[in-house]
């Protein structure tokens, strides 16, 4: 790193006016990039509302493939782990790192959780033929030609889903490193408050796909 | 500035969501309602998503900059489907 190299717990980069001014441009940061997250996910959401439309009985019979009780415990899982992440940035604010820590901790485990149901259910789909692509696609398992698109639509963007909590948990792991390092006080935590961002944004968007691909 | 969000807030926000989850679940599964129940459900994750937004990722307590980001982001995002929709439904 630089050769000056100042203690960001207690002062700000020399390029910004003051710790408060640092802290909300990289939170504005996060805040664009989760703009452009929304914008890429919409995409495929508006992809999935088309052919919806198009094959209203492809993506009924699509999902009941699917188990809605593995999607509503993912859902819970997931909805608890932004709750341990959201605590995680109020014990950073606090001053509090190992709290914060075991809260990173336990959000990381829940992410490991959610990726042990996730590979439940692809393995499941696999097994049965029901993966549109790599010759696995098995046409006699369903009644719908159109089915095979909802399962496209559901791998690709709950897989995209999955990639993001992948990420998050290499992002959770750089968190705790510097927690455990106690890097962060209550005048500098953005990365923390950074990372809590990201996570319910990947939040927010299984709570649109479990409804869409589960329920209904 | 900083606001320090209490644990207490943090559980309440929680089960505002579990509970909401419980009601997609339950609405989905055994209320008939149609092409009606794609409706509700969108507006119950909507009522979801807005409490993410608003509690754990701080929006009530930020400033305007960080809410025009991501109003404007749903905006954008609300005219891309509206369209689409449009179009879909006078074809």
């Amino acid at each position: 790193m630089s050769t000056a190299k100042v203690d960001r717990r207690v002062a700000h980069s020399h390029h910004f006016d003051s710790m408060e001014q640092e802290h909300e441009s990289g939170k504005q940061g996060v805040w664009l990039f989760m703009a452009t997250e929304i914008m890429m996910f919409g995409g495929l959401f508006v992809g999935y509302f088309i052919y919806r439309m198009k094959y209203p009985e492809a993506w009924v019979e699509g999902g009941s493939l699917l188990s809605w009780k593995l999607g509503a415990l993912n859902t819970l899982v997931l909805l608890f782990s932004s709750f341990t992440m959201a605590q995680a940035v109020t014990e950073t604010m606090k001053g509090e790192n190992k709290k914060a820590l075991n809260l990173v901790m336990i959000t990381t485990l829940c992410a490991f959780a959610f990726m042990v149901v996730k590979y439940f259910e692809y393995s499941g789909k696999i097994h049965h033929g029901l993966f549109p692509g790599l010759d696995i696609w098995d046409p006699s398992a369903v009644q719908n030609e159109g089915t095979r698109l909802f399962l496209l639509f559901y791998f690709l963007m709950t897989g995209l889903h999955g990639f993001h909590i992948l990420v998050g948990v290499g992002l959770m792991f750089w968190l705790m490193k510097r927690l455990k390092n106690d890097e962060f006080s209550p005048k500098y935590y953005t990365a923390v408050e950074g990372v809590g961002l990201y996570w319910h944004i990947v939040d927010i968007i299984w709570i649109y796909l479990f409804p869409l691909m589960y329920l209904i | 500035m900083a606001h320090i969000v209490p644990v207490k807030t943090n559980a309440m926000t929680l089960g505002t969501l579990i509970v909401l989850t419980v009601i997609t679940v339950y609405t989905a599964k055994y209320v008939d309602l149609g092409q009606f129940n794609l409706t509700l459900a969108m507006f119950i994750a909507t009522c979801k998503a807005l409490t993410v937004f608003l509690w754990f990722m701080h929006l009530k307590y930020d400033g305007n900059q960080n809410r025009a980001i991501i109003f404007s982001t749903l905006g954008f995002l609300a005219l891309f489907i509206g369209f689409s929709a449009l179009d879909l439904f006078t074809r």
